[in-house]
């Protein structure tokens, strides 16, 4: 520690486990240009055409390269891994072999067994034997215990992506906390910790005993990953390229140990930028050096992969890992973190190509400098791959400055804060139960009681919201048991010991829901509201189309008349939420967010009083619904802006397509007009915009031509994939989005 | 209420920085190329009031950033002259700026006291060749000239618009033509060559017209680079849209 000590300027993060305080004593934040950056080393280089090569063999074997099938995986599992040694600044690997994929059984055995079977291979006997007989997984534990009607909310797709077969992934550690202590002054922490945590020892005492317990150990397994690599984990990172290993080995340890859906990194850039700086300033390193440990760290992290079923494509498309890595904002006291780092974070776009991964989430205030503010707007326009995020508005409402994203869009103080994924409700779906007498649509199943039948097949506002109101009432109970028991059995057999050792030991969490289908639901209200709509129904009652006279406003037009719609439904359905009591007395938000299961919920959905027909995609998000947006670009971010944060502490996630010369004639006015797009989005209180520029055609040629772009890249809804790597299904929704154009 | 055709909130090609563009209904041109022949009728459009584009503004005001503001086009939005008098009045009152794609061809008393509240003028040039000025568009260019030279009277901004179409309007005496007639006027800040292009030609069909333009094709890049070069003597500045 006293190394440490003499390198950087001393304050509270000496004295106890403070991150935060670190970064705010010694960042040095950066107000100039891009022009220092360097392009990527022949090192580089060489070992990122090994990882395109080995994605392209991935590719051609049905999108896995391989699988072990032998070892379980957890944190020590598997020897040292390698692309190839003598290039390699940063080390280490899922496993021993670039790219193959391993067994992570405690979410649920069948899901592994199914995913394997999908290509061909055989989970072994051994393994099948001690998950089929002996231990008992988070699946297993979730299917005792579900009712009857979670299930059948389940299946008939009111719920849906529920993390109970897999990990829930979203905890981010603080994997910035094993640089700067090192594993055992962590230990040390965690060991004090829990000799204060005494009697009376009820259940909620006990159970943190145990996982205060778990996660000492798994800080001792994270020693040994190091010792595997020939890393000595025990002691506090002393340089930049140690500060970039040790935080990649926290990292490691976490993908190594759970395949949660969304496996976040946190706020690292601006962190690392103090070790890189002090090394700069002592003339150790050159900014070439430093932007290869970047280049290496980012290469690793698109390497991570999770083994999963093919099923698990129809709501999170592409296979993304959310290696999510927030970059920028500002600091309470009014500086901001812009670093070098930052600039050197987003330069991996053009040293190693467009990528989904990392998942770069810039932190957007008005007042972060204009240079930085450029580069991000230049990035967009030539990769589509950030995503950006309102800094002042999070700052303000969740009281913190030292936060990321967890999956998505979703804010999450930095080893403080965790949250419970929850996963989505169909809105859209639950309206038609109010226009059934709570019948499903598809099935004809009675999935609530206490829904009265319409008075007249003429749909009237007032009887459809009061009927709409008890419907949404009774999924929010429905959803709020479910999460209660994913949470208890997955804390029970899939615990993250690995991420909640970098993590305060009683921390704050958020259960997070999410709903999908605003904008159906909003433009569906309004046609009741506005036209006269008359529902079509079968022999057995159950509706199956609306006729809809006269004209009604779309929700994506910047009129009040339908946004409002949107805002009141969605406050109202969080306010049902945040009545229901939760496991671990978690606090309750919610998301308005889809990942791309808007295809796979279009599906599940019957007719709606919109005029959209069974199985049409939802848009995703909080997006308006496609071509609905009539009045161009900025009246569609008008609406969504109008959706309040306060009701989706979780997130509002709007995906925004645009053609490259709609943002202007050249360039520089294409840049500007884009940075005054978002300066302006977020002033008024937007939270999130997923920014594409792109043309159709380049989207239709890959889809023909997919071998010729392995790297295009697309934001969907609070993410980046590979466009190639989606379904054609998928693709095609896509495609159909609104792309604004010019006239 | 001004007859407004319809909406772009996200426009980048009609005056400076982002603009709100209201597409008013009706126009006295009948061009060839129009790429919104659905707007050259003067029935139909949706009567709108000042207050609705008011508060459309108001909205979108942080879009506008330090450059943008609403921009007039159609159709032609200076048929709509008296009308859009109330309208601008009550936009400069919030401090918007203002600007008018005109073809040129209307000044009476109702449009000079619209321009005093206009800040840029975008004058569309269809030919300076009188002839080929009828040909394209069915009328003769005298009142657009006429405009322009009002415009220069009153030291009011200009950019001139210029669409070059291949065989219609890219030879390039014209070219030169409209370079000595424009050239010595203060008032113009640049001019746009504005390429050719048939994205509109659908729209014919739906409306049931014939499209004259069938088979013109769009232009080479050393097309825009010939007409560049000839207009960069005569202008401040000079781009391609």
């Amino acid at each position: 520690m006293s190394k440490i000590k003499d390198m950087f300027r001393d304050g509270l993060w000496n004295k106890e486990i403070n991150v935060r305080n670190f970064v705010q004593m010694n960042i040095t934040p950066y107000e100039g240009d891009s022009s220092f950056l360097c392009g990527p080393t022949e090192r580089t280089q060489k070992l990122w055409d090994l990882c395109k090569e080995a994605i392209k063999e991935e590719t051609e074997n049905n999108g896995v390269r391989s699988i072990d099938t032998e070892i379980v995986s957890n944190i020590t599992a598997f020897d040292a891994g390698y692309i190839q040694k003598d290039l390699e600044l940063i080390v280490g690997l899922q496993t021993d072999e670039l790219l193959k994929r391993a067994m992570k059984p405690y979410g649920g055995i069948a899901v592994v067994e199914k995913a394997c079977s999908e290509q061909g291979l055989e989970v072994s006997d051994r393994v099948k034997d001690i998950f089929r007989n002996y231990a008992k997984t988070h699946n297993d534990g979730v299917f005792d215990v579900y009712t009857d009607e979670i299930r059948k909310f389940r299946s008939l797709g009111f719920l849906t992506g529920l993390p109970d077969n897999y990990a829930r992934g979203r905890i981010i550690g603080d994997y910035r906390r094993l640089a700067l202590y090192g594993i055992d002054r962590l230990i040390e922490a965690k060991k004090e910790d829990l000799r204060g945590l005494l009697g009376p020892m009820t259940d909620d005492k006990i159970r943190l005993r145990e996982e205060v317990a778990e996660q000492i150990k798994a800080l001792a397994q994270i020693k040994e990953l190091g010792t595997k690599y020939g890393l000595d984990l025990s002691r506090p990172a002393e340089s930049a390229q140690e500060a970039v290993q040790w935080v990649y080995m926290a990292y490691l340890a976490a993908v190594k140990e759970q395949d949660g859906a969304a496996m976040s990194l946190g706020n690292v850039s601006s962190f690392l930028d103090i070790y890189i700086e002090y090394d700069l300033q002592n003339g150790t390193i050159t900014e070439e050096r430093a932007q290869e440990f970047i280049d290496q760290f980012v290469m690793k992290l698109r390497m991570v992969r999770h083994l999963r079923m093919n099923a698990y494509n129809e709501i999170f498309a592409g296979d993304p890992t959310w290696v999510t890595e927030a970059i920028g904002g500002r600091l309470m006291d009014g500086r901001h973190k812009i670093t070098k780092t930052s600039f050197r974070f987003l330069q991996t776009l053009y040293n190693l190509g467009p990528s989904p991964e990392p998942n770069m989430t810039v932190l957007w205030s008005n007042t972060l400098p204009e240079n930085f503010k450029n580069f991000c707007a230049q990035v967009s326009i030539d990769t589509s791959s950030i995503q950006y995020e309102n800094d002042d508005l999070m700052q303000s409402t969740r009281k913190s400055d030292d936060y990321g994203i967890a999956c998505c869009v979703s804010f999450q103080e930095i080893g403080k804060h965790i949250q419970f994924f929850g996963a989505r409700t169909n809105l859209a779906k639950t309206l038609l139960l109010a226009i059934n007498g709570g019948r499903c649509e598809m099935s004809g199943k009675q999935m609530i009681e206490g829904v009265p039948a319409l008075k007249s097949d003429v749909l009237d506002f007032d009887e459809i919201m009061a009927n709409y109101k008890i419907a949404m009432k009774e999924v929010a109970r429905v959803y709020n048991e479910s999460m209660n028991i994913i949470h208890y059995m997955h804390d029970k057999y899939y615990y993250e010991k690995a991420q909640m050792a970098f993590v305060d030991t009683n921390p704050r969490i958020n259960l997070a829901y999410g709903i999908a289908g605003l904008s159906i639901v909003a433009d569906s209200l309004s046609a009741i509201k506005h036209a006269k709509v008359k529902v079509v129904r079968n022999e057995q009652g159950l509706s199956t189309d609306f006729k809809i006279e006269g004209d009604f406003p779309c929700y994506g037009n910047d009129d009040d008349r339908v946004d409002n719609l949107a805002v009141e439904v969605s406050g109202y359905f969080n306010s049902l939420l945040s009545e229901l009591g939760v496991y671990k007395n978690a606090e309750p938000t919610m998301s308005i967010l889809t990942i791309t299961s808007n295809v796979v919920y279009g599906l599940k959905t019957g007719a709606t009083p919109d005029g959209r027909a069974h199985g049409v995609p939802f848009a995703p998000g909080a997006n308006p619904m496609h071509g609905r947006d009539k009045n161009g670009a900025i009246a569609s971010l008008n609406s969504v802006a109008k959706l309040d944060y306060k009701n989706a502490l979780d997130g509002i996630s709007n995906t925004f397509s645009i053609v490259p010369k709609s943002l202007g004639a050249d360039e520089n006015v294409r840049r500007e007009n884009l940075v005054t797009m978002m300066d302006a989005y977020f002033s008024k209180e937007a939270h999130h915009l997923n920014v594409n520029v792109l043309n159709r055609e380049l989207l239709e040629d890959a889809m023909e031509n997919p071998g010729e772009y392995p790297q295009l890249t697309i934001r969907v809804s609070g993410y980046a994939v590979n466009f190639v790597k989606l379904t054609r299904e998928q693709q095609l929704e896509v495609i159909s989005r609104s792309f604004f154009d010019r006239m | 209420m001004l007859n407004v055709h319809s909406f772009e909130s996200l426009g980048t090609y009609d005056g400076p920085g982002i603009r709100l563009v209201v597409f008013l209904q009706g126009c006295n041109f009948k061009c060839l190329y129009c790429a919104n022949p659905d707007t050259i009728e003067c029935k139909g459009g949706k009567p709108t009031s000042a207050e609705e584009i008011v508060s459309m503004a108001i909205n979108q005001q942080p879009f506008f950033g330090k450059k943008g503001g609403l921009t007039f086009s159609g159709g032609e939005p200076l048929l709509q002259a008296k009308e859009l008098i109330p309208v601008l009045k009550a936009l400069k009152a919030e401090g918007f700026h203002i600007c008018v794609d005109t073809n040129g061809s209307v000044l009476n008393d109702f449009v000079k006291e619209a321009l005093e509240y206009i800040d840029i003028v975008l004058l569309d040039i269809k030919q300076m060749n009188e002839e080929r000025h009828r040909a394209l568009v069915g009328q003769s260019n005298d009142k657009t000239l006429k405009l322009a030279e009002y415009l220069n009277e009153i030291n009011k901004p200009v950019w001139l618009r210029y669409v070059l179409v291949p065989g219609y309007s890219d030879d390039l005496k014209d070219l030169k033509q409209l370079g000595e007639h424009f050239g010595g006027y203060e008032n113009i800040e640049k001019l746009e060559i504005q390429p050719y292009h048939h994205l509109g030609a659908h729209k014919y069909d739906h409306l049931g017209w014939k499209y004259e333009l069938e088979g013109v094709p769009s232009n080479t890049p050393e097309q825009l680079e010939t007409a560049y070069q000839i207009f960069k003597q005569y202008f401040k500045e000079v781009i391609i849209n």
